[in-house]
């Protein structure tokens, strides 16, 4: 019999209906799932009380037959989303012990939802990173590690290792430059940020707030619909949020895809690409080909420009947003003998390497003198990659590529540590997405040779998530990467 | 355009961190490598390009100016690293 933790949310949620299990042992389940596996450093906080007091809830309503979407549904959030009464760190020494007083609109759905929180998971620093590694709580350790223990990728690292590990049913993550693709293509789950403006920021500590938006990280395609239908919608509180209409996510999987255009993208076939993740990639297109979709190339230009344009913006966005972080009103205090000393103290002791980094070069590039050369210039070019997607999207109705150049590597990598940009490297398909404000979805595709899951990213036009998961249920099926677990 | 020892140190008071005398050498050497890097944005011709600030097409909206969630000021010191009479409080600030 299958595990009631290796269950999805659409399963487990039928059975939930058809009392075949209650709430309570479904989150217990979970719950000792968790206690098993804390090595894998997933969860910086668990709230199995919170969790079980949800679950008792849940079968009351299951048995007044008013339950929500997501009904008992165990979930994990990342460390990043304000939960009322809950500490929310970043992970993040400088917000040592905050508990927020309000709720995320994000978590605030989940919960009206019927949703359970079994904790707050792992993550990169206030989301700058990716490997997990710039926690301050220290690095996740991917469940697919063999003999080296290696990194369930970043930022959301927490959030893949967990959903992968069966220590909660699914996550809930964020996504600035590749913060829920590259871990989910790392961890071999399914995980999609939607367009720009679809889920409220409300609530979720900001870190570039041009680039940030919130997203689930599932076991399968349609659970990440299920939850995406519950995160999505137009909120006052954020004014990016966007007045668009959700449509029903799950009504898009199982369609047809005959006919439809896909583009490949020739400039993400870079000269030493990888020749297992080439090889995937020309997988999933001919398994598309077979079902009759029309494969076309396409060209993005600017790509290679997409990586420096975000490593001046997203810096020049975070060190305007961690301005806050000042030791005055919330978090870590420590003294010094005049005001700007507390400040300094506070923020030079709260703050890890990456962060600090990454605050300085934004500081610097909207400094007088700099601002032009710099910030000015990388709006310019943010539009030009925006403009390559309008018009490759004139030829396609999705975008097929790899969503890493790379599978999950060691903690502690000598190469990634010596020189921040090679870390970067590795966001280097995933983050003309954001600039772009466009959604797309990774999915695991298959393993490597040495046993490491990889995953393909379907990149949408604004607001047309429907595509992405029509496509991404044919792909699923074809891959069939769940089944092979076993 | 590389930047020098003494830039490093005035960002990083503008930034209200404090870099410890010994790490301004290998401060600096990683920040010219980084902007060297950026720097090959000067690649692209971005005459008459419009900078993206957003890309939301829709333009803010207007609200009442109105209290909408009013009277939390224990909600708001309750994280306060030290808070008295209803009020955060800092180091002296006037002699």
């Amino acid at each position: 019999m299958t595990k009631l933790t290796e269950l999805t949310i659409a399963q487990a949620r039928d059975a939930l209906k058809k009392k075949e299990f209650s709430a309570v042992e479904l989150t217990k389940a979970y719950i000792d799932e968790m206690n098993d596996k804390r090595k894998y450093n997933a969860y910086v906080l668990e709230t199995p009380d919170v969790a079980l007091e949800q679950a008792k809830k849940s079968d009351e309503k299951y048995a007044h037959g008013t339950d929500g979407a997501l009904e008992g549904i165990p979930l994990g959030i990342k460390d990043l989303y304000c939960t009322k009464d809950i500490r929310t760190t970043a992970c993040s020494h400088i917000l040592d012990g905050f508990e927020p007083q309000y709720e995320s609109t994000v978590t605030s759905k989940l919960l009206n939802a019927g949703a359970g929180f079994l904790g707050k998971l792992n993550m990169d620093e206030f989301a700058m990173g990716g490997s997990n590694e710039t926690s301050y709580y220290g690095p996740v350790v991917n469940p697919w590690s063999k003999d080296v223990p290696l990194v369930a990728g970043g930022s959301s690292g927490g959030s893949a290792a967990a959903v992968a590990a069966n220590m909660c049913a699914a996550a809930t993550g964020t996504d600035t430059g590749g913060s829920i693709r590259q871990p989910s293509a790392f961890c071999g789950i399914t995980g999609i940020k939607p367009t720009y403006g679809r889920c409220s920021r409300y609530g979720i500590v900001a870190f570039a707030s041009s680039l940030d938006q919130a997203g689930p990280m599932c076991k399968d395609v349609r659970d990440c619909a299920i939850m995406l239908n519950v995160m999505s919608g137009y909120d006052p509180k954020d004014s990016t949020s966007a007045k668009v209409e959700v449509p029903n996510f799950e009504s898009f999987l199982n369609q047809d895809i005959k006919g439809l255009k896909i583009g490949i993208p020739s400039e993400y076939r870079p000269e030493g690409l990888n020749a297992e993740i080439a090889a995937f990639w020309d997988k999933g297109i001919e398994m598309l080909k077979a079902r009759g979709a029309e494969i076309v190339n396409i060209s993005l230009p600017h790509t290679k420009y997409a990586l420096p344009t975000y490593y001046i913006i997203a810096p020049a966005e975070a060190s305007s947003n961690l301005a806050r972080y000042d030791g005055l009103r919330y978090g870590l205090r420590v003294n010094g003998e005049h005001l700007d000393n507390m400040y300094i103290n506070s923020r030079t002791a709260g703050f890890g390497t990456e962060v600090k980094r990454r605050i300085m070069i934004g500081t610097y590039v909207l400094s007088a003198g700099y601002y032009d050369a710099y910030y000015l210039k990388a709006q310019k070019v943010r539009r030009l990659i925006r403009q390559d997607f309008l018009n490759a999207f004139e030829k396609c109705d999705i975008i097929l590529t790899p969503t890493s150049p790379v599978t999950a590597f060691p903690i502690g990598d000598e190469s990634m540590l010596e020189n921040p940009i090679n870390m970067w490297l590795n966001d280097v398909f995933t983050v003309s997405v954001n600039l772009a404000g466009l959604p797309a979805m990774s999915l695991p595709i298959g393993l490597s040779h040495d046993g490491l899951p990889l995953g393909l990213q379907l990149i949408g036009k604004a607001f047309d998530e429907g595509t992405i998961f029509k496509t991404a249920s044919a792909l699923e099926q074809d891959a069939a990467f769940r089944k092979g677990l076993k | 355009m590389a930047i020098d020892r003494e830039t490093v140190r005035r960002v990083a008071f503008l930034s209200r961190l404090k870099i410890d005398d010994d790490k301004i050498e290998d401060t600096e050497e990683e920040f010219n490598k980084i902007l060297n890097w950026v720097e090959q944005l000067n690649e692209v011709n971005t005459d008459n390009v419009e900078p993206l600030v957003s890309v939301n097409d829709t333009n803010l909206t207007l609200r009442q100016d109105e209290v909408t969630e009013g009277n939390q000021a224990a909600a708001i010191l309750k994280n306060a690293p030290q808070a008295q009479y209803g009020y955060f409080t800092v180091p002296k600030v006037v002699e």
